[in-house]
């Protein structure tokens, strides 16, 4: 009963948004109610860019001035339709955004905001004087909307449209992050490493959401311009643009609907402020910009997840979250690709070379693995087992050697073109999306068995593609014996099921060659067992393995055939029983006798 | 243009300049020292600058206020904290007291002296003790317990502390701008060049902190202490190095070159409640210019700023500010092909 209770609510309240306008309810609010739609359209871009992918700007008011200002052009000087203004400002946005992307989103994350501060500046400014702007005093007389002979300028009949698109962009906004793209923009909030090694190009989906994040708020702006029927520079500038986070962060900037409450609360609290604070203080001027700021910084303290988590944290005794449905038993596989025959070469590895300065970190290291092996490379710590794991695949770019898969160098590629080619790795720290369940992390993995795109993903035109993904992702965590808990939030697992988790990620990349990265570290021994049979069980379905591991015995009683580094160098390589029984490698770890 | 108006703009632009650098130097100093994007910064420009305003008509600036209510809260939050922390009650009261005891010294000192019109070179004294005793404060408040967070995250945290910082500015100092009478009103005359003695003082004031920071920083052994907290917090944490300290006294100095900075130009434009904000963001060009990492990379691209001002001024002069903040974009694209993509874990 509480799961359909759940799903009235959502009716319930597009019910009363509609009925309001129709109500006697006065005008004040009507347009409260018009400019919260507004800034939640922008709020939805931020939830996007800040709160999912981990970046942010300030200077989403500024693209909401290229919105307003060209439509407002568009429409007064040379007066033309609004509707092509609207197709305008999403270009100029468009270009612009694509321009300041590119240019920052290669950098660390805190070069976009501050270029976003400096752009908000310039285009602010350059509003304020342009003479075709109309400088301070902006363009005046933008005509009202009409939408098919229906005049919107009265405040109820904008209301309609303005929710209208902020709804449908919510909505599109919440079918992306439950998609394929979605999950490569989630995976983007904690380094970029994991994403790359699953296939996904980091940097696409930086630029995808800044320019997205952009285009919503021109499209608010198009709206504002033909709401207030004037523009001028003062709503666009920085101070705006940080109002804009503000409102995210307040309502939530991780969830789609924390924009609105988020936009709702800013907009009732800062009319009270206005009226209030001058009185108080006996003079003109914004000083609700105080309580904002101190509101701000006590929310990013106690509550960084803002309001909207702990509303459905409290509803959630009477609406509960229901479990994803289960609606891809009969989905058709995912297309898999051929493996090497049992025994054929896989990866060779030449004299492997890296050096950080003068530090020689890997010392031309050359070893081979063949289809069906489980190879197994040890040694001390500091050897640089781990750094030759990141060169095979991509993670660190190599002094000199060279290194080929089936037969082709992969060496000097990105790790996503060589996950692309069949290689999937697994982490030392486990990395993963904490807030998402297993399966959705799992789904991940399949990145590159599926191709379902951004629009077709806000659009819902990817439901196909997911049920693969999703039978996918339950039978890789079947294999691995974790279909139980696909349901579970992937942070709640212990580090045992988490690494487990990790594997199953790997698997459901399709991979030739599975790369394990210390996957007993950290383990309790009934952990280790579980993980030890299922690396068996892999083998005997034939897939090749190489483990990077400390724990001897785990290695011994698992591993074909063993690589020992010492300093940087290959010290030896063996069966494991050539390995135990061998006094170089005994000295290696225990030093030698004197 | 010719020889003479283009040298006229260039020590324009070079005082400037050399405030920007100062400005550009606190904002490095914070960064590095504790991640936080300082965007704040200006605002102490505007405080010291209005504070020493206040001062010169015999009001009582509400800095005074605002910096013992600040010490108070302090105060209160460290006393609870070390308290639920199951800390002694001496060990306690003790510590907040001690912590408290400067600010609050300069704090009642200053409203004592504020309504006595004392000399101008008194009176700044005072104003940058007032100003650089927020500093550490507004760490406390703000930041320290965040100290862990994203840079992301205490960048935001920054805006908020701008946002609240220039509405108290409105509240202190009012709507209205003020300039302070030039500390050495001698005017020199060289060729075209018209030296005055205010654009001395500021380029001899900079040149001076910024050879005082550089000894600072290779020379003590607190300096060194800061570098190495940039360097690695952990690791300076396990050498004895308190970050909270090494927090509030890098905010120390971002509030004393801020309030130096905002007394040097003072006599020589009028400033505003919000000024300082876009001065501020002018030594932050400068700082990103040096990737938030390097001092005299930050004084180079200082001098680049207030030439780049200066000149465009002249030029083109309604849109100085585009030209201006426009820079940072070729910047960053120049920083974003000489030092590519790092992962933050």
């Amino acid at each position: 009963m509480n799961t359909s209770l759940r799903k009235l609510v959502l009716p319930a309240v597009l019910l009363l948004l509609f009925a309001l306008p129709l109500l006697p309810i006065p005008e004040f609010w009507i347009t409260q109610l018009n400019y919260i739609g507004m800034f939640a359209l922008v709020g939805l871009g931020l939830v996007l860019l800040t709160g999912v992918g981990g970046l942010t700007s300030f200077g989403q008011a500024a693209f909401v001035g290229i919105g307003a200002y060209s439509t407002a052009l568009i429409c007064t000087r040379y007066g033309l339709s609004p509707w092509l203004g609207l197709g305008v400002g999403l270009a100029v946005t468009l270009v612009v955004a694509l321009l300041l992307g590119l240019l920052t989103l290669r950098m660390s994350g805190h070069y976009l905001p501050l270029a976003t501060i400096a752009w908000a500046l310039s285009l602010n400014y350059t509003m304020a004087n342009m003479e075709f702007l109309g400088k301070y005093d902006g363009l005046l007389g933008v005509p009202p909307l009409s939408f098919f002979g229906w005049s919107l300028q009265d405040g109820r009949a904008i209301f309609y449209l303005i929710w209208g698109i902020a709804l449908l962009a919510a909505l599109g906004v919440r079918n992306l992050l439950d998609s394929r793209p979605g999950r490569a923009i989630r995976a983007l909030n904690g380094g970029v490493t994991m994403a790359e090694a699953m296939g996904v190009s980091t940097f696409r989906y930086k630029v995808i959401i800044f320019v997205l994040a952009a285009l919503l708020a021109s499209v608010s702006g198009w709206l504002f311009a033909h709401f207030q029927r004037t523009v001028n520079p003062s709503p666009f500038g920085l101070r705006m643009g940080i109002e804009y986070l503000f409102m995210v962060v307040v309502g939530g900037v991780g969830t789609v609907w924390g924009a609105f409450i988020g936009a709702g609360v800013f907009k009732v609290i800062e009319d009270e402020l206005k009226e209030l604070l001058p009185a108080l203080l006996g003079s003109d001027g914004n000083f609700e910009i105080i309580v904002l700021g101190v509101v701000l910084v006590l929310i990013i303290k106690y509550a960084p997840k803002g309001l909207w988590p702990y509303a459905v944290a409290a509803g959630a005794r009477w609406f509960p979250v229901p479990p994803r449905e289960r609606d891809w038993a009969d989905a058709p596989a995912l297309p898999s690709r051929d493996k090497p025959p049992r025994g054929a070469p896989l990866l060779t590895v030449d004299k492997l070379r890296k050096t950080f300065g003068g530090l020689v970190a890997v010392n031309d290291v050359s070893f081979e693995i063949r289809a069906g092996d489980i190879v197994g490379l040890i040694g001390p710590n500091g050897a640089g087992k781990s750094t030759t794991f990141n060169l095979i695949t991509g993670v660190l770019s190599l002094t000199s050697g060279a290194v080929s898969f089936r037969g082709q160098p992969v060496d000097g590629l990105a790790s996503r073109q060589i996950a692309r080619r069949g290689m999937s790795r697994t982490f030392q720290h486990v990395k993963m999306m904490a807030e998402m369940t297993v399966l959705e992390n799992v789904a991940l993995g399949g990145y590159l068995r599926s191709s379902s795109g951004t629009a077709k993903a806000m659009f819902r035109l990817d439901r196909a593609e997911e049920m693969q993904l999703f039978a996918e992702a339950e039978k890789q965590l079947q294999r691995i014996g974790m279909a139980g808990q696909m349901n579970e939030l992937a942070g709640n697992l212990a580090l045992g099921p988490q690494r487990l988790m990790e594997i199953a990620r790997a698997l459901c990349t399709d991979p030739a060659l599975l790369l394990l990265d210390e996957p007993a570290a950290g383990l309790r021994h009934k952990e280790k067992q579980a993980l030890a049979d299922v690396l068996r069980q892999l083998k005997a379905e034939g897939l090749s393995i190489l483990l990077v591991e400390h724990d001897m015995e785990f290695v011994m009683g698992l591993t074909d055939r063993i690589v020992v580094m010492e300093f940087g160098s290959k010290l030896i390589e063996g069966t494991p029983d050539e390995i135990q029984a061998s006094p170089i490698v005994r000295a290696a770890y225990l030093g030698t006798e004197h | 243009m010719d020889f003479s108006i283009a040298s006229i703009l260039m020590l324009d632009g070079i005082t400037n300049g050399a405030i920007y650098a100062l400005l550009g130097l606190a904002t490095v100093l914070v960064f590095t020292v504790t991640r936080v994007i300082f965007i704040p910064q200006g605002e102490f420009v505007a405080f010291g600058a209005l504070t020493l305003a206040g001062l010169q008509t015999g009001k009582t600036p509400g800095t005074i206020a605002f910096l013992l209510v600040m010490t108070v809260l302090v105060a209160v939050l460290d006393v609870v904290a070390g308290l639920r922390a199951g800390q002694g009650a001496r060990r306690v009261w003790i510590g907040a007291l001690r912590a408290a005891a400067p600010p609050l010294l300069i704090g009642l000192a200053a409203l004592w002296l504020a309504p006595q019109k004392l000399p101008l070179v008194l009176q700044v004294l005072m104003t940058l003790a007032i100003v650089t005793a927020m500093g550490p404060l507004i760490y406390r408040l703000a930041y320290q317990s965040l100290a862990d967070a994203s840079v992301l995250v205490l960048l935001i945290v920054s805006v908020g502390v701008h946002f609240a910082l220039t509405g108290l500015g409105l509240v202190f100092f009012g709507a209205e701008g003020s300039r302070n009478p030039a500390f050495w009103d001698a005017n020199f005359s060289w060729g075209p060049l018209l030296l005055s003695g205010q654009t001395i003082i500021i380029l001899l004031a900079s040149l001076a902190l910024i050879i005082g920071l550089w000894l600072f920083f290779e020379r003590s052994l607190y300096g060194k202490a800061l570098r190495a907290t940039a360097v690695n917090r952990l690791g300076a944490r396990l050498m004895g190095i308190s970050s909270n300290s090494a927090g509030r006294l890098s905010f120390a100095l971002a509030a004393f070159i801020g309030a130096l900075s905002g007394v040097l130009i003072s006599p020589t434009t009028t400033i505003f409640y919000d000024s300082g904000f876009l001065i501020g963001l002018k030594g932050f060009v400068a700082a990103v210019f040096a990737g938030l990492a390097s001092y005299p990379g930050a004084a180079l691209g200082a001098v680049l700023v207030g030439l780049l001002e200066s000149f465009s001024s002249f030029w083109a002069s309604a849109f100085k500010e585009v030209i201006v903040f426009t820079f940072i974009l070729p910047v960053l694209l120049w920083r974003s092909l000489r030092d590519p993509h790092r992962e933050e874990e």
